[in-house]
């Protein structure tokens, strides 16, 4: 049986070896810029359907964006809203015939939650500044500076995991049920998969909100004022 | 065969099976106490519900470790090389 950590190197550009799911990784990129734009570039007050589509989804994540972080959301739209849905469309690819999820291998999940961390760090500088960030590490008191150092790496790489094993054991799953039992067999299987690549979205959604919420945020509770607007 | 396979698949199938048994119980419980919540105050159900999934996302990773440990033993055993 092939190994869930093995690489298929389709063909090199230069030194660099490009496996199938960077190949895939691309694909969805460019799928979901040109949605993208082909939604936004004739924005009406009065929307179209996909307009309305469009927006439907947008203020789901800013709905979300507020309900977890308690912030305006317009600063962390962008980056929240791109996360979910590459994730999504990502751990949904499988539906497409021949196509591997890019998130069951450990290298694409390794980049996502690289920008997570990354993203961390300059969301937090650039509400609190350089000191204000740094004395998040030293909230509630600095005894906890060792451990809030090695929490936020720890906590980069649960989400990698957990988002690597969620994905990655459901292709495996399907590939030992589908060799034991053959056709038609794991579609069950399969569509338990889709919930579960749906929730795993979501999931680091929110963790990537409640991560940079906890850089940007000094832990005293926020009034609702300007929030609900 | 040696020695060192035959304990390689041993181990990473109890690393699954007993590293599978805490997340089960745990899981269990964060949805029932999640259910009595949501069946006194219905009106708090989506924050519960948000707050529930994360938690179990969060459970269910000490499992999920465990499958890798597994996955590592299986298919990538530095000491079968």
């Amino acid at each position: 049986m092939k190994s869930p950590l093995a690489l298929e190197t389709l063909f090199h550009i230069g030194p660099a070896p490009i496996t199938s799911g960077v190949v895939t990784t691309w694909a969805i990129m460019a799928a979901l810029a040109v949605a993208g734009f082909a939604v936004s570039r004739r924005l009406q007050r009065v929307p179209s359907k996909l307009q309305l589509a469009a927006e439907l989804i947008v203020e789901a994540v800013d709905g979300q964006i507020r309900d977890t972080m308690r912030v305006e959301p317009a600063r962390y739209r962008a980056f929240i809203g791109s996360l979910f849905i590459f994730i999504f469309v990502a751990n949904w690819s499988s539906l497409a015939p021949g196509v591997e999820p890019p998130t069951a291998h450990i290298e694409t999940d390794a980049g996502l939650a690289l920008i997570v961390f990354v993203a961390v760090i300059v969301f937090g500088v650039r509400a609190r500044g350089v000191g204000g960030w740094l004395s998040t590490f030293a909230s509630p008191n600095p005894i906890m500076i060792p451990l809030n150092l090695i929490e936020s790496l720890t906590r980069t790489f649960s989400l990698l995991v957990r988002l690597f094993g969620n994905v990655m054991s459901g292709v495996f799953l399907i590939g030992v049920v589908l060799s034991l039992f053959g056709l038609l067999v794991p579609i069950p299987l399969m569509a338990l998969d889709l919930l579960t690549g749906a929730v795993q979205a979501y999931i680091f959604a929110i963790l990537a909100m409640v991560f940079i919420e906890g850089a940007i945020s000094d832990g005293k509770p926020v009034s609702n004022e300007g929030i609900l607007k | 065969m040696n020695w060192l396979a035959v304990v390689s698949i041993v181990s990473a199938a109890l690393a699954v099976s007993f590293g599978a048994i805490g997340p089960a119980l745990a899981e269990g419980r964060a949805v029932a106490a999640a259910m009595d919540a949501i069946a006194r105050q219905p009106e708090a159900a989506n924050t519960i519900s948000r707050t529930l999934f994360v938690g179990l996302a969060m459970i269910e990773t000490m499992a999920i470790y465990c499958l890798v440990i597994a996955l590592l033993l299986l298919f990538a055993n530095p000491l079968l090389k």
